[in-house]
Order: C-alpha cells, then structure tokens, then sequence
C-alpha cells in the first residue's frame, strides 16, 4: 500500500486545503489523472496521480482545511507494487517513521499569511492613525498587500483613462503572482495588456507611450528580469526630463516583486533597491505594510516622474489594516516611525520591517527599547525622519537583504555621519544579505539572509550591553 | 547513462532505419538506448515531482515530462566534444548528457554532492565533463551564450558544434535575434534548437509571438530552419543529424523547432487553467513520445513487452537509488556560502 500524501504545490505552501476529490474509493487510477482539487495559498490546483493503482481508502474529506503537507490524504494500491524495491518507495512515500523526510526548509521567512504584528495592538495602525492622511475615526479593512496593490491600480486605472498595465501573465493569468487579479476583467484588453518576454522592449515601449501622454503601469514579473530592460529604466526613463531641459518627462511606473522569494537561487533572488535608489532622474518606493502600498502606489502613478514600485512575493500574502478611504494618496519620500524607541533606531524597508519588529519584541523584552523606522520611499530617502530618531537614540542599525557594499545601509551610515556625527554613541551597523549570490541550498539560503538573531545582537553590541 | 555517448559513436556507422520492417544490430542498439534513456527522464521526472509535493525540493522545478523525445534525440547526433546549453527546464538535457541522476537529484534537494554542491539547484547545474553549460534562469539569456560557445569553437578550429535549446517563448527575446543575426554573419556551428511546447507559462504561441512557425525565424538572416515533429524521437534524430552535421561543415547557424508538448504545469506551482484536460489528455494518449516509441518497437520486432518492462524496472530502481542519495546526503556545510564568488 502506498500513501498519498499532500502534496507542496508551490515554493510558499506550508499546508492547503482539500477543495473536492475526484476520484472514489476503489476507482482506478493511472499517472495523469487528476486525483484531487487543492487550494494553496495562491491558488487552486489540480493533484495528478503518479502511479498507477486502485484508490484503496480516502483518508481526508473534501472540505477539509489546513492540511499539513505531507500529511497522508488516501492510500493507493498499487499494481506490481512488489516488483518495485519496496524500501524506497516507502521512503518516498511515507511521511513519518523510518525515512522521515527532513522539515520543510523554509520555516523561517515563511511566515504564515496572516495578520501579522499588529492588527490590534499594533504601532504600525496607531501611528497610520495619526498621519494627515487618515482623517480620526477611519474604518480599517484587513487586506492581503497583493489585494492592496490591485486596488490601487484599479482605483487608478478608474480615475484615470489613460493608465493602463502591461506586463507578462497580466492579464489572462492575472498575474504571475495574482497580484493584478479582476483587472483584465473589468478594464479589457485595451488596458490590461500581456507581452511577449520581451522585457527591453515592453519597457522601452512603455517609455515611449509615456512620451506619447499615457501613464504606463509596467509589471515586471520580478525585478531579475528588469535587468534586461535596465538600459531602457536609466537610459531613457530617467534621463530624459534632463536632457530635454525639462520640455519631457515620463509619468511611468515600474513595478514587481523584488528581492529573494524562497529557494530560488541566485537568478531569481537579488534585491534592486540600491542600484535603482543610486539613479537620479528616478523615484524608488519599496513598501512593507497593505495600506502603505496602496497609498503610494496611487501616488507613483499620479507622479509626473518615472518610479519604481518594489513589492516583494512573500509579503504580498501578509495582511495588514488597510484605512477604507475613497482615495487614499500617501506622499512619496516620506518614511514613518512605526515604533517609538530610545535606545537604538533600527532602520529597514520592505520584508526586512517585520524583522525588525520582530527584533523590537526580542529586545524589549532584554530591556532595550528600539525605535523603529520604515523608509517606505528610498529615493527621495527621507533623512530627517532618519536624523532626528539618531539624535534621540544614539545609534542606529539598518537592515535590508541586498548585498552590503554600495547599500541602503551605506547610505543611511554616511548620512548618519554626515548630519548627526556628534550624536552617536556608537558607529552605525549595516545588517545586510551577504556578500555573495543567493546559493539554493535550504541551510545556505538562511546564511545568506538577515535574521532577528543578527539584528538583536547588533542592538545589545551598540548598546554595549 | 554515459550510453548517450555509445549511442553517438553508433550512429557514426549506421544509416537511419525505416519505422518498420528489420533493423540491423546497430540500429536497434541505438533505439533501444532512445527508449531507455526518455524513460529514464520520464521517471527522473516524476520522482522529482513527489520530492517537491514532499518538500524536499523547494523553489522552482520545471519539469520535462511530455518533451523527452527532443533531447534524447538530438543528443545522439552529438559527439562528445559538442556542448550543450538550455533553460531551466533542464533536467532532461543534464540526463540525456550522461550526467548521473543521483548528482542532479542531489542538486535538486540542495546537498552537497550535487552537481553544483547545493548551491544552484534545479535551474543552475553545469558539468564540464559532459560539456553541459547549464541550466540558465533568465529567459533568452542562454542564447547569445551558446552563440559563444560556437564562437569560440570556430575560433579555435575545434571541429565542435554547440546545441543551444531554448523555449517557444525565448524565441520572442530580443538577444535571440542579435545572436541569430551574428551567428549567420559569422557562420557559427550553432543549432538552434526551440522547444515549442506551446506555452510560455500561461501564454499559447500565437498570443505572443506574430510569426507563429518559430521555425522561419532566422530568415530575415537566411538561417535555415525546419520544423520536426519533436513527440517522434526518430524525426528528431534525423532532423538533427542534419543540422548538426550543417553545422560541423562550416556551413553556420541552423535552426530546428520542435514542436512538442509539456504535460505538467509550467512549474510546480502552475494551476495550468490556461489550457483544457481534454487537451493535455489527448497529447498523453495519442503522442506521448515513450508509449507510441515502445509500441512501435515492439511491432517491429526490435524489442518485446517484456523488455519494456525490464527496462521500466531498471530504470525505477536506478532513479530510487538516485532519490535515497539526495535525501540522505548532507546539506552543503555553512563555510560554502563564501566559498566560488571568486577564483
Ligand atoms: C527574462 C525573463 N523573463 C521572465 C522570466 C519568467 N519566466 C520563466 S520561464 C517563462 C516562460 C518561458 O517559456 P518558454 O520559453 O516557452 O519555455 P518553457 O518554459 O515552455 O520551457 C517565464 C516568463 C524569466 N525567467 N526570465
Ligand atoms: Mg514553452
């Protein structure tokens, strides 16, 4: 008997739900039948059978949610079952006892989509409160960020005409990642448009419709792939306004996950954020709350300027408060403290903000009371949020996944120095990814990634405790 | 499976049999190393679909399944000094090499003796022993680099031809272009191979491309092209052997597109609602490139059903020895994270 087990359906599943079986107890089956419907955290997928065999018994119910993967769902009897080296199979097959597969690898940044710190108790709504932005009494809805970035791209696309998206998989896909689901539905193929993977040329095609008086949404389907169209973001998106001598400009946004996902290597995995922040002629936002993306997104596409709009795929299914406002803009360069601190400012943008939340909590609870800055806009940066924290606190720690040399981090130290030398107590930290291409390898991949662990211990050494 | 290289040098001698009827000694050698290497890959395959369903691969894993024929095809028209470069659906193409299974598989669960020692996983493996330049992840960028590799076996008289796969939606990529338009200026030892499974993730051919026969998509440069039935391991054999042989003459680039066919999703993460069952079961049942293989080789006498299954047995007990190695063998230790960024 072999068991059939649930299945990991995507890099990012970590248990699913058993939407229908299709298949009977005692029914035949052969490879390529689908077995199953289940539904991972993207999306619902087809089960196929590997083996030939008769369904010998439904171990889980239709209906059922929050299966673990791994977890035996229904045993198959299978043809010829001795002929087939019968230790190794059981290996494959079975989940628990002798040959027990190793724990899914990807525990530490995969957390669960759920509201994370904060839909109650949490700085991050108490201070979005009191922003201008949010008028007193303003109902919040808790929203995936993917959700978030969809409506604000059509609250966008409504307001005006002539936004339109562009992008591979935008549209009868609904995106890559799902983030422009509904979109190709309720604006058509006129506005909602998938290419060719042809990057260079859909974002210089992009530029030129932006020269022609249209306000492209380009959707990379990562940041990797913006490496082939850098020339035409630099080159002419950003430069044109200056070489014109103001006469053009370019109202554009470039948009997409940036940054590693989970296991994808070093071709997949790379954060942007400093390469595109070192341009001018360019704004760069790179979010980390729902309601911060959607604000500044509407914002970077009302922008007369290009902008890139740097998401990330393991946020986009984290849920967060989002105000319920008709049309809720956020300024662009405007970073926020979502946490009030006096002993050390840590500093972070995207992903990297809930480690620092969570580092926040570890080092509370030691006595070390953090401040905690989300830069949300990284070009304009907004160093006056940046100084006057230092002043307070003394010392200051950012953290980000790209690479340390030339980083966000380098740049936050130097104006650290630069404009609040007198202030430290202690030299600024940069917690980075390491310095080297993201390896595949589960145990490697931690390595290579910041952790709270290296933050709360930066904290303590430039606390000298 | 070093017999991808015995089954080059057996095709030296041999002229191409007709589908039916008696074959020599050599030829049947060769047909059955067909069948039991696109075997081998179809196992290979699904095994490693139930490691990622059981978490022990993680990422992305493009799978092969449905596209056996071309590479195990095209890859007994090669020598061993040729080289060969592909995308990330690259599984098939390290096997049909001669790489062993356990090291790729190993590569896929992110250990140390994997090809890569852990460190690229199922999109980037490489063997300079096999002459197999990798496993490349961004789409079109292997192109322009095959084309090198073919340049610099002119450069250096070498006699090698470089074998460059890539997909129907590469094809679209701007360098693909530049490399053809160079390739023919320069009269590279280049074959072009497109795997034209009809998708590019979600999106069908003619939704992307304007000159849908991928095939005439050199001849603005004048590069020769032709279409294949790339389900029939044997058209694509023959074809190949064209091509490659164009190329060793010195007579530059060629290309052959494939028309084939991928069972699976995109990657494993794919819910595939692009496409209808009806269709993809139809391709299985009426095309799949191992049963109607199988099927013909026993009607014509070269092999029995009872082969087949030995063969089936073989090739299972080599890929669960393949899959035992990756899992019980360590992950790569901490330090190799510094170690190869530079020589
Ligand atoms: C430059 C670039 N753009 C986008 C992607 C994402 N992507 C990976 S595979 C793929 C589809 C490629 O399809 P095709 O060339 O037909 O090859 P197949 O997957 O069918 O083998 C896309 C869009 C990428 N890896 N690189
Ligand atoms: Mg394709």
């Amino acid at each position: 008997m072999t068991q059939i087990l649930m299945p990991a359906l995507s890099p990012t599943m970590e248990e699913g739900k058993l939407a229908k079986w299709h298949v009977r107890e005692g029914d035949a089956v052969k490879p390529g039948d689908i077995l199953a419907e289940i539904e991972t955290d993207k999306a619902t997928m087809e089960f196929e059978a590997v083996d030939s065999g008769h369904i010998a018994k439904i171990l889980v119910p239709e209906g059922t949610e929050g299966i673990k993967v791994n977890s035996p769902i229904a045993e198959l009897r299978q043809e010829g079952e001795e002929t087939d080296a019968p230790s190794t199979r059981a290996a494959a097959a079975e989940p628990a006892g002798k040959s027990a597969p190793r724990p899914r690898p990807v525990e530490v940044r995969e957390r669960a989509p759920v509201p994370a710190k904060g839909a109650g108790e949490t700085p991050a709504v108490q201070v979005a409160a009191a922003t201008p932005e949010i008028p007193q009494g303003t109902e919040f809805v808790t929203t995936t960020v993917r959700d978030a970035l969809r409506d604000a791209m059509a609250e966008e696309m409504r307001r005006d005409e002539n936004v339109f998206l562009m992008g591979e998989e935008v549209a009868q896909y609904q995106g890559a990642y799902k983030v422009s689901q509904g979109l190709l539905e309720e604006f058509g193929e006129r506005r909602v448009i998938d290419t060719p993977i042809t990057e260079q040329g859909f974002a210089g095609l992009g530029v030129g419709a932006a020269f022609g008086g249209l306000r492209p949404i380009i959707e990379f389907m990562t940041f990797n792939f913006a490496m082939q169209a850098i020339d035409q973001v630099v080159n002419s998106a950003a430069k044109t306004l200056y070489m014109s001598g103001g006469q053009m400009g370019c109202p554009i946004v470039f948009r997409g996950p940036n940054g590693p996902a989970a296991r994808v290597a070093a071709q997949h995995s790379q954060d942007y954020a400093s390469w595109y922040a070192h341009v001018p002629g360019l704004k760069v936002i790179s979010p980390y709350f729902a309601g911060d993306a959607k604000g500044l997104l509407k914002a970077a596409v009302r922008d007369p300027n290009p902008v890139i709009f740097l998401e990330n795929e393991i946020v986009y299914g984290r849920s967060f408060p989002v105000p319920k406002l008709d049309d809720f803009v956020l300024p662009i360069g405007k970073a926020r403290v979502i946490r009030e601190g006096s002993d050390v400012t840590l500093v972070a943008h995207s992903i990297s903000v809930g480690l620092i939340m969570d580092a926040a909590d570890a080092l509370s609870k030691e006595g070390i009371e953090a401040e905690l800055i989300d830069l949300r806009t990284l070009r304009p940066l907004d160093t006056a949020t940046v100084i006057e924290s230092v002043r307070k606190t003394n010392r200051v720690i950012s953290v980000e996944q790209g690479w340390p040399v030339c980083s966000i981090g380098s740049e936050i130290a130097a104006v650290v120095i630069d404009e609040a030398f007198d202030y430290l107590d202690a030299p600024p930290v940069r917690i980075t990814g390491k310095d080297v291409p993201m390896p595949y390898a589960a145990n490697l991949e931690k390595l290579a990634l910041p952790s709270v662990e290296e933050i709360v211990s930066a904290a303590k050494r430039v606390c000298y405790r | 499976m070093a017999r991808a290289e015995a089954t080059a040098a057996a095709n030296q001698q041999a002229e191409f049999p007709p589908a039916s009827g008696r074959v020599d000694a050599a030829v049947a050698e060769r047909l059955k190393h067909f069948y039991h290497d696109m075997l081998l890959i179809r196992r290979f395959e699904e095994k490693a679909g139930q490691l990622y369903g059981m978490g022990l691969i993680g990422g992305f894993c493009h799978l092969y399944i449905g596209q056996e024929a071309v590479v195990v095809g095209m890859q007994a028209t090669l020598q061993p000094r040729d080289q060969v470069i592909t995308t990330y659906r690259d599984h098939g193409h390290m096997l049909a090499c001669g790489m062993d299974p356990s090291g790729v598989m190993a590569e896929l669960t992110g250990r140390h003796s994997g090809y890569s020692g852990g460190k690229g996983g199922s999109m980037h493996m490489f063997s300079r022993e096999k002459n197999f330049f990798g496993g490349h992840g961004i789409v079109g960028a292997n192109v322009p680099i095959g084309t090198g590799l073919a340049f610099a076996n002119r450069y250096r008289q070498n006699g090698a031809v470089c074998v460059t796969y890539f997909g129907d939606g590469a094809a679209n990529q701007g360098q693909v272009f530049e490399s053809f338009n160079m390739a023919a200026l320069w009269k590279l030892p280049v074959v072009y191979v497109i795997e034209n499974n009809q998708y590019a993730m979600g999106t069908a051919v003619q939704r992307a491309t304007a000159e849908v026969e991928l095939y005439r998509r050199g001849s603005a440069d004048d590069i020769p092209g032709e279409a294949v039935d790339g389900m029939d391991v044997e058209k694509v054999y023959e074809a190949g052997r064209k091509a490659v042989q164009w190329a060793r003459d010195g007579k530059g680039p060629y290309i052959l597109e494939m028309k084939t066919y991928r069972y699976r999703g995109h990657s494993m993460s794919d819910p595939a609602k692009y496409r209808t069952r009806e269709e993809v079961q139809q391709m299985r049942e009426k095309h799949d490139p191992i049963d109607t293989f199988g099927a013909r080789l026993v009607r014509n006498g070269t092999l029995r059903d009872e082969d087949l299954k030995a063969f089936d047995r073989e090739v299972r007990q080599t890929i669960n020895r393949a899959a035992e190695f990756a899992t019980d063998s360590p992950e790569p230790a901490p330090e190799e994270l510094y170690t190869d960024v530079l020589k």
